[in-house]
């Protein structure tokens, strides 16, 4: 009865229509890698997507024949110690950046902000003779040394600890307070939320990184998964489609579940700091 | 242009009623207020109105004519936002100018009519600045003048001045006052401060738990109020509800305790009542004798101190008192019943008032009200 | 006996509130020497690993596009500009550049459009909408290697989803990945996909914060819907817009992972953007001067769009 408020009726059918057409766009390319895991390549090579042969056997095949979790579990190795390490570096340099007094302290900060400019894929070259001299080559540490800190996490980091309210550093100050114990017991906590985003950015920044581990590694045991897919790929050079899709599976469904409940945690996040 | 609204009933649920049965008949050129506490629905009501929120249930009737169903651009109205709603890219003559030349207005008559509008506001001079370089008063003439601007008879403000601080706020209130004479404009005009509404209102519509408390100029509802919850809305500090019980035995002595003693006119049933006494309607004398309270908390405020007290049956009275600086804290008092007072039900509903000027009787009311307290 | 000093200094650095004392006390020498300290023990490690890996390998790389070098990567023979000539005189070179422009291009109004459009639908009040929300996002949790062998399978000419659409409404069926201009549409609309769910939820949070009453003053004023797009949430959000587009840009200039996986910068070099072409030319033909110089033409390249980033967030962020 308040279609005129509301809008005409074709109106929210033309919204609808739109809303599932870019929501099949997304879906597709999903459902499909899904549906296909499921089938038996022969079938898929067939071309004969509707098949009725559906089973796990390529999620068996995938773990048993591949070293696919091996590769989760590396690149979660690797993208947890880096996420931490950013954490705590960038935060400290932000720290000083924010609340200490020193000589040169903008110009530093400049220099940081500069490296924001320079892309890390430019600097492949003097970076793979650097870490093949410090015999870093095929190992954890090659994928997480160059990114214990970051510029750009110094710089979030920054304008979040800008937004600290200056009593609080006055009342720690009367209180005494180091500047340690103002940094770990107040800062931090105060900015968990910006230190949640700059967590989740790092953790995929590292878990999504290609070019770098292709560089640098040559061995299952080390290999991260992004370059573990493509390892797969080419050694099964798209004869075992259903299997590589299994596999592609695997890596997206832990990425997808993280992702919806880091969304759900971030936004009761940002609801408690909108109370305070 | 009159509003009419006819049990205008506003639920999101099917269920639960955020508004329920509100009826009234605003005048052409009427200053009509909304008031209540926050969560009442008033804001709700106005956005029903404006067209924003659809109606669920009655009929909401402009000039006559059934606007119920229609979009807000054809209800002919414009509003002012609490948050003023200015763009901070625009300035200040493009803000005033958005909706004309949205509606693309012929350049000629709207160079006028926004002109005009900021000339009332007395803007003129500011019409290059962007928000953030204007005060918050500022702010809110350019929110005024784009009301002003677009040329309707009946304009709605939410909350208008809750952004501004006391001094602006009793400035505003007055200049909005005069606008609206000026322009013989209806207004209607939200807000959860009791003295704007006071103040400013030709009449005042109380809103509570989802419904209408009373309808009245304000005057009528500082006097007359409904119940106990429009009596301790208005006027501060707050009426004091005392509790008591009565029965015939009493012979229209409502005793509140031996010393603070009502005398009623006539009989009213056996029963539980609640007093309401303002605060400068009860005397307070210092006495060593027979006291009935204890100060606990004295204000003071210049020309009158605020006395809280402990009568000795439990209950807490205010008392306001222009005898500074005469009592001590601590110190026993008697509290006495002066001839003004109210009471009410054990609903909170008005049954009786007595104003001290002889002028006295029932209440009658004709809303009933079920859930006052 | 030192005087109570509190550090007025670090005022100086907080956003003002109210009227803030201005700073008169100066620090004491021992208590600046410690501030210096401390100083030292926060920033080290971040200096030390951004010198190691950010400032130096710049300085190198600049130093080796000057020379021409061995197969370790050593530099041997000082060439001054002669990369740089060779590079902008090379049709395979400005051809790779012509092809990133165009992916560029391309990948970051796609983004940047249909993000809006996401954004814009799922801020509709309807019922079910946070499922399309979720939806939207989920783009997000897939990583590059994901992206591409889903879309390898969309894109396989004998067994992928368009070719089968293709033959089933009779229309031709195409060599997505081995013709060239079909391959670049390929990259492009598989990188568009990857970029969407958090472009999405970018443009999704500043459409959000764009006052409701906004909207409600424009529809009183018998604003069309239209109108209000343009002339409110556009500005409202340009600051978003601006920032997403920069990321976008920079972001698609360093492709590589798709392209490796997707492509290997074929059919015929077609999909050979710059830094497929730096890896090719470093670490398949060990010609890591020329690589380091292409290397010097990106880096500047980013920084460009980077600075511009910088100076209008600068000017936009109070509009």
């Amino acid at each position: 009865m308040n279609k005129n408020i509301t809008g005409p009726n074709f109106q929210r059918l033309g919204q609808l229509f739109v809303l599932i057409l870019l929501a099949l766009f997304i879906l597709i390319p999903f459902l499909l890698g899904f549906w296909t895991s499921l089938l038996p390549t022969a079938d898929i090579s067939k071309g004969s997507l509707w098949s009725s042969h559906i089973s796990l056997d390529n999620y068996y095949t995938a773990i048993t024949q591949t070293p696919i979790i091996r590769y989760l579990f590396n690149s979660l190795v690797i993208s947890f110690f880096t996420m931490a390490a950013q954490l705590l570096f960038c935060s400290m340099s932000a720290y000083a950046f924010v609340f200490l007094e020193f000589k040169g302290r903008n110009t530093l900060f400049y220099v940081f902000l500069a490296t924001m400019m320079l892309p890390f894929e430019a600097e492949v070259i003097p970076n793979f003779v650097t870490v093949r001299n410090m015999g870093l080559l095929n190992h954890y540490a090659v994928m997480i040394i160059p990114f214990l800190t970051s510029a750009f996490g110094t710089f979030m980091l920054r304008q979040s600890f800008l937004q600290i309210p200056g009593e609080l550093k006055e009342a720690s100050e009367i209180e005494g307070l180091s500047h340690w114990r103002f940094y770990a017991s107040v800062v931090m906590p105060y900015s968990r939320i910006s230190l949640f985003t700059l967590a989740a950015y790092s953790f995929l920044a590292s878990w999504n990184q290609y070019l770098w581990p292709m560089l640098t590694t040559f061995s299952d045991d080390f290999r991260p998964v992004q370059d573990g897919l493509r390892q797969l790929q080419s050694q099964e050079s798209f004869n075992n489609w259903g299997m590589i899709q299994a596999s592609a599976a695997i890596v997206v469904i832990p990425t997808l579940i993280v992702l919806f409940i880091g969304q759900h945690y971030f936004k009761s996040g940002l609801n408690e700091g909108a109370v305070k | 242009m009159g509003i009419e609204l006819a049990s205008l009933s506003k639920s999101y649920d099917g269920q639960n009623w955020t508004l329920k049965n509100i009826n009234v008949q605003i005048k052409s050129g009427e200053f009509f207020t909304i008031v209540g506490p926050s969560g009442c629905g008033k804001s709700t009501l106005l956005r029903m109105i404006a067209g924003l929120i659809s109606i669920s249930d009655g009929t909401l009737k402009i000039d006559d004519q059934d606007v119920t169903n229609l979009p807000p651009q054809e209800r002919s109205l414009s509003m002012v936002f609490q948050n003023y709603a200015l763009f901070p890219f625009l300035d200040v003559k493009s803000n005033v100018a958005f909706g004309l030349k949205a509606r693309k207005m012929p350049a000629a008559q709207l160079e006028q009519r926004v002109a005009h509008a900021l000339e009332l506001v007395g803007l003129s001079e500011l019409k290059a600045r962007k928000p953030r370089e204007l005060s918050g008063g500022q702010r809110q003439r350019v929110a005024l003048a784009r009301a002003i601007a677009s040329d309707t008879k009946i304009c709605l403000m939410d909350e208008p001045l809750s952004n501004l601080d006391a001094q602006l706020r009793s400035k505003m209130r007055s200049e909005i006052r005069e606008l609206q004479q000026n322009l013989g404009i209806t207004l209607i005009y939200v807000t959860h401060d009791q003295v704007e509404a006071m103040t400013m209102a030709d009449r005042i519509m109380v809103l509570h738990a989802h419904e209408v408390q009373q309808i009245g100029t304000p005057s009528e509802i500082y006097q007359h109020p409904a119940n106990s919850f429009v009596a301790q809305f208005f006027g501060t500090p707050r009426m004091n509800l005392l509790s008591v019980h009565y029965s015939t035995k009493n012979q229209r002595h409502l005793q509140v305790d031996p010393l603070l003693d009502y005398v009623l006119p006539m009989d009213i049933e056996e029963g539980d009542y609640f007093v309401g006494v303002r605060p400068n309607a009860l005397e307070i004398h210092a006495t060593a004798q027979a006291s009935n309270a204890a100060i606990k908390n004295i204000e003071y405020l210049g020309t009158q101190s605020i006395i809280h007290a402990l009568l000795d049956n439990q209950e807490e009275v205010r008392i306001t008192t222009a005898q500074n600086n005469t009592f001590s804290l601590g110190e026993r008092i008697q509290i006495r019943a002066t001839a003004a007072y109210f009471v009410f039900d054990n609903t909170g509903r008005a049954i009786f008032f007595n104003k001290g000027d002889g002028e006295d009787g029932r209440t009658n009311y004709k809303q009933t009200v079920t859930n006052a307290l | 006996m030192d005087a109570p000093i509190t550090n007025k200094q670090s005022q100086t650095h907080y956003k003002p509130k109210g009227n803030k004392k201005p700073l008169t006390v100066g620090l004491s020498y021992k208590k600046e020497l410690r501030e210096r300290l401390y100083a030292l023990v926060f920033l080290g490690p971040s200096l030390l690993i951004l010198t190691i890996f950010v400032f130096f390998p710049m300085l190198r790389t600049l130093y080796l596009s000057f020379f021409l070098t061995n197969s370790v990567g050593k530099p041997t023979v000082f060439i001054g500009l002669q990369n740089y000539f060779s590079l902008l005189t090379s049709t395979a070179y400005l051809h790779s550049l012509q092809a990133t422009f165009i992916y560029v291009i391309a990948v970051s109004c796609l983004t940047l459009v249909l993000g809006l459009l996401l954004a814009q639908t799922a801020s509709q009040k309807i019922r079910g909408i946070s499922f399309f929300r979720t939806v939207f996002s989920g783009t997000m949790g897939v990583s590059v290697s994901v992206a591409a062998i889903f879309w390898l399978f969309m894109f396989n000419p004998s067994v992928g989803l368009l070719d089968q659409l293709a033959n089933l409404f009779h229309l031709p069926v195409i060599n997505w990945l081995t013709q060239p201009g079909w391959a670049m549409t390929a990259v492009v609309i598989s990188t568009v996909w990857m970029n969407l769910g958090f472009t999405f939820l970018i443009f999704f949070g500043a459409l959000q914060s764009v006052p409701t009453t906004f909207y409600e003053a424009a529809q009183i004023e018998g604003v069309s819907k239209r109108y209000q797009f343009f002339h409110i949430t556009l500005p409202m959000i340009s600051p978003t817009l601006f920032f997403v587009s920069i990321i976008t840009l920079i972001e698609s200039f360093k492709s590589f992972g798709l392209i490796d996986l997707m492509t290997a910068g074929g059919p015929d070099n077609a999909t050979n953007l710059l830094v497929y072409r730096i890896y090719q030319d470093a670490f398949l033909s060990g010609n890591y001067g020329l690589a380091s110089t292409e290397s010097v033409i990106l880096a500047l390249m980013i920084a460009f769009f980077t600075f511009i980033q910088f100076k209008v967030l600068e000017k936009r962020v109070n509009y």
